[in-house]
């Protein structure tokens, strides 16, 4: 067996759990704290092995919060190595940096691993049939790995996989350059639509989340935190509180050290044995806190800061000519102030964790988009290696960031370590709303000078928000790059004199990744001013979207003095006007675009963006009724994501992101009073329900063999700007501000 | 000490008889393939069927339902629902965790509406919400089911 020792993590398990005291919901699954390929006789690399029975395992390292990571993933592996779908069982990875990244965020799993699961996948093909050339005495060159067998082509001898595992275990895994890989058009199951792994248990309740994660003796808790960030427990009452039916007791958590980076943020744990009574227990509890400065942060005064810093010179993050000489040069001067508001992830499953610390160790099961981020974050919290934090990753009932930030695994683990027992942290959806890392708050002011035939001479732009970098380091500012080069300092127009500027903001709540990130606010900004630039040149504003990103090129940002990031190697991933006109176009046609029928107080708009490095153009029919009541008939997405793992997978990821994005612009809205978040719950904390939705979302893929971008985030940026630039057309009125819900349309 | 019938099964229950059924089912009987999501009946994910009719678990309190049939997703069918299978054959699923109370809740609407129209889906839907945004999905597969059924 050559897979990675794990021996003592493995006797330790038994020791603690014995076998099958571990119980993962209604399904007793004791392999899941174990070594992924253990009982593989064959396993030339972590993420594959053969069962002498002839299962395949892979390991998926990916965690699955609806983006289908966990199926598509292993999928590429087992294209490659030849392997029956029917006959590979996918196992979910523990935490551990052999696998490399697992922070499943930044919409890259396709992106990062494909090559990697070929590689470990052509490598056991080519082992598998070096094992069958020498029991054959025949040369290798004969011999060909096809569906789970190898075949002897001369003679139509064959010897299935589990045959060949134990003699494929014993040859030297080949070097890479000798791999030989599939050529498209052979591939099996990349570019079909197989179903994701998991579907059946999905559908009859059988998925295990991290809700269901259970552990023997274990106990439940409820924790309640101070309301506004950084607080201080003054004192605390638990006489009522104990009182509770199925309440033990009461435990502190200290508070975090500044940064509160993934710390746990502190405050007074109830302990009961079982959910509900933890809840009702905390409910009785008398917590008095100091609430300390950020009782400073009123999100109506915020905002006003925010838009004057706005309307003052920043940092310049991209220059290129003049835009002072072009302005003075322009015959038309438009200047327009968005502003988008602080957005709560509110996945439906809220965020919780097991934890079972014991003899100096401590093993999780979580919902988690980042088991090494556990490792790290736990290990620190109760004062072990990080070798000694087992996380076992769950399914996520939705992620879009929040899970990607464990300070709920340290809570558990905190009270564990106390308790001398396994708990079950389980959040509220109040604290889930009360307690998130925010997507960030921005104001944004846009300037243009137009020439006489309506054509930009001069674009300035400037963002304002408290910036992710905040979670990680005190007295922060200013935007990263990163931020600042989702949507803002890559923005992909010809102009002949463009300035792009970062003013200063501080954080006053955690701020954190949502999916997509700074390019919701950032799209919003740069796609809706596009559009009232085409409409002031008294153009088509599909037709303008084109001049705008002008002639095929690539932008070279690193020219201009900009500190790109990109999100891959800018050879490879170049930013490329060709595939975002190309996307538009393709919008454009399927839509009917200029061409097609509406009804009275219908209209379409249009935005495009690129990000995650996959081009989207979107249009959406927005039909606005007499009383000024929103619905979204249709959405037309046209998607260059370069080379696509599943066509399926990739439209419904695009059909959420038209769903994520009507939710953010019609109704996503978190601001606080006094340093304490106003929202709670789904009645104040609204997300698009069933009759609020796009009823019809047309997704429409280029073919390209590019290499893999991104699938899960892109989606959602060019959606609000696509809505409002539709109100636009259908009633006249400018959107600058989200939510929807607080404009009047009539 | 109360009685309850879940999934066709009598169950004695000595606990606090306010527990709302969501973490009856959850926690003591461990039924986990009902959801946690909001608490206040606002996003569906507990739904369970009280004879037939979809109820929303977490706001309602176990003394609620005795001498009632519950059912739960466990007890749907003895295979598949016409549902689970369209469920299935349109790939509705993304992350996953809301899909079981809008399974129970569609079944609750095919029981009372087997021929439902887009407003009849709309009106029995709208309690459960998908933050993943499946809802396109959802519909044409209670339509499937609807069709597959008849």
């Amino acid at each position: 067996m050559k897979t990675i020792d794990n021996s003592s993590r493995r006797s330790f398990l038994r020791q603690a759990f014995g076998a099958g005291a571990l119980v993962l919901g209604a399904r007793v699954l004791p392999t899941r704290a174990l070594a992924a390929l253990e009982t593989a006789v064959f396993s030339p690399n972590v993420f594959v092995g053969i069962k002498s029975d002839g299962t395949v395992l892979i390991v998926a390292h990916r965690s699955e919060m609806g983006t289908s990571s966990r199926t598509m993933v292993p999928l590429i592996l087992a294209d490659e190595m030849e392997a029956d779908w029917k006959r590979v069982k996918i196992e979910q990875a523990i935490g551990d940096e052999k696998y490399g990244d697992q922070n499943t965020d930044g919409s890259h799993s396709v992106r990062s691993f494909f090559s990697v699961m070929q590689e470990c996948g052509a490598s056991a093909r080519s082992m598998l049939e070096q094992a069958a050339a020498n029991q054959w005495s025949v040369p290798v060159s004969q011999c060909k790995a096809t569906l789970h067998q190898v075949v002897h082509s001369p003679s139509g001898k064959k010897l299935g996989y589990g045959e060949l595992a134990a003699a494929a275990a014993k040859l030297p895994v080949p070097d890479k350059s000798k791999l030989i890989f599939k050529k498209k058009s052979e591939y099996r199951y990349i570019g079909k639509d197989l179903p994701v792994y998991d579907l059946s248990d999905i559908t009859h309740g059988k998925a295990v989340f991290g809700m269901d994660a259970k552990v023997d003796g274990m106990v439940y808790a409820s924790v309640e935190h101070s309301p506004v960030l950084g607080g201080k427990l003054l004192s605390f009452d638990d006489k009522e509180a104990l009182q509770v039916p199925g309440v033990s007791r009461t435990v502190e958590i200290p508070a975090f050290k500044p940064p509160h980076a993934f710390q746990a943020l502190g405050g007074v744990a109830v302990i009961a044995d079982n959910t509900w009574s933890a809840f009702q227990g905390r409910k009785k509890l008398k917590v008095s806190w100091d609430p300390g400065p950020n009782a400073s942060y009123t999100s109506s005064e915020y905002k006003q800061q925010l838009q004057a810093t706005a309307r003052k010179p920043g940092k310049v993050v991209r220059n290129v000519g003049d835009v002072d000489k072009g302005f003075a040069a322009a015959t038309k001067i438009l200047e327009a102030d968005y502003y988008v508001p602080h957005l709560a992830h509110a996945a439906m499953e809220p965020v919780v964790a097991v934890a079972d610390f014991r003899d100096g160790k401590c093993t999780l099961w979580a919902p988690t988009q980042n088991p090494q981020a556990v490792q790290d974050t736990v290990a620190a919290a109760v004062g072990i290696d990080k070798k000694n934090v087992i996380c076992n990753v769950t399914l996520l009932g939705g992620g879009f960031g929040r899970k990607s930030k464990p300070d709920y695994c340290a809570e558990a683990a905190i009270l564990s370590k106390q308790l001398g027992k396994p708990v079950k942290v389980v959040w509220t959806r109040e604290d889930d709303i009360h307690f998130d890392y925010y997507h960030s708050v921005a104001a944004l002011y846009m300037k243009a000078g137009l020439d006489q035939s309506g054509k930009p001479v001069a674009w300035l732009q400037r963002s304002v928000f408290p910036s992710i970098n905040s979670t990680f380091a005190l007295d922060v500012k200013s935007g990263s790059a990163g931020e600042l080069g989702m949507g803002f300092t890559d923005t992909p127009y010809a102009l002949p004199n463009h300035r792009a500027e970062n003013g200063e903001a501080v954080n006053h709540v955690r701020i954190g990744w949502l999916r997509s990130v700074a390019n919701i606010y950032h799209a919003f900004a740069v796609c809706s001013f596009a559009d009232e630039l085409a409409h002031a040149a008294g153009r088509d504003p599909k037709d303008y979207l084109l001049d705008l990103i002008g002639p095929p090129r690539l932008v070279d940002l690193k020219a201009q003095g900009v500190d790109y990031p990109n999100m891959g190697p800018i050879e490879q991933y170049p930013v490329d006007t060709a595939r975002l006109r190309k996307v538009v176009e393709l919008v454009a046609e399927k839509s009917g675009w200029g061409k097609r029928r509406l009804p009275k107080g219908h209209a379409l708009g249009i935005a495009a963006h690129r990000s995650f490095l996959s081009y989207i153009a979107t249009v959406v029919e927005v039909a606005v009724s007499p009383a000024g009541k929103i619905s979204i008939p249709r959405v037309d997405m046209a998607v260059d994501a370069g080379m696509i793992v599943s066509p399926d997978r990739v439209r419904s990821q695009f059909e959420g992101a038209a769903v994520f994005g009507a939710s953010l612009a019609l109704m996503g809205e978190i601001t606080a009073t006094a340093g304490k978040i106003d929202q709670s719950n789904f009645n104040n904390y609204p997300v698009v329900r069933m009759n609020e939705a796009p009823l019809e979302t047309r997704v429409y893929i280029v073919e390209s063999d590019a290499p893999p971008a991104g699938v899960g985030e892109p989606g959602v940026p060019p959606f609000a700007p696509a809505l409002c630039n539709a109100i636009f057309a259908a009633t006249g009125k400018r959107i600058r501000e989200l939510p929807l819900s607080r404009q009047k349309l009539v | 000490m109360i009685t309850l019938k879940i999934n066709g099964s009598p169950r004695q229950f000595d606990g606090d008889p306010e527990m709302p059924l969501l973490w009856y089912l959850r926690d003591v009987v461990g039924l986990t393939g009902s959801k946690f999501g909001c608490g206040m009946g606002l996003c569906g994910a507990c739904t369970v069927h009280q004879d037939g009719v979809a109820i929303r678990s977490c706001v309602t309190p176990v003394r609620g339902v005795v001498g009632k049939e519950v059912t739960t997703i466990e007890g749907l069918s003895n295979d598949s629902h016409p549902l689970q299978k369209a469920w299935e054959a349109l790939n509705v699923p993304q992350c996953g965790y809301c899909q079981v109370g809008q399974i129970m809740q569609a079944a609750s609407l095919l029981k009372q509406t087997p021929k439902p129209t887009d407003k009849d889906i709309d009106d029995a839907m709208t309690g459960n919400i998908c933050r993943c945004g499946t809802y396109q999905r959802i519909r044409a597969a209670i339509h499937l089911a609807a069709k597959e059924k008849a």
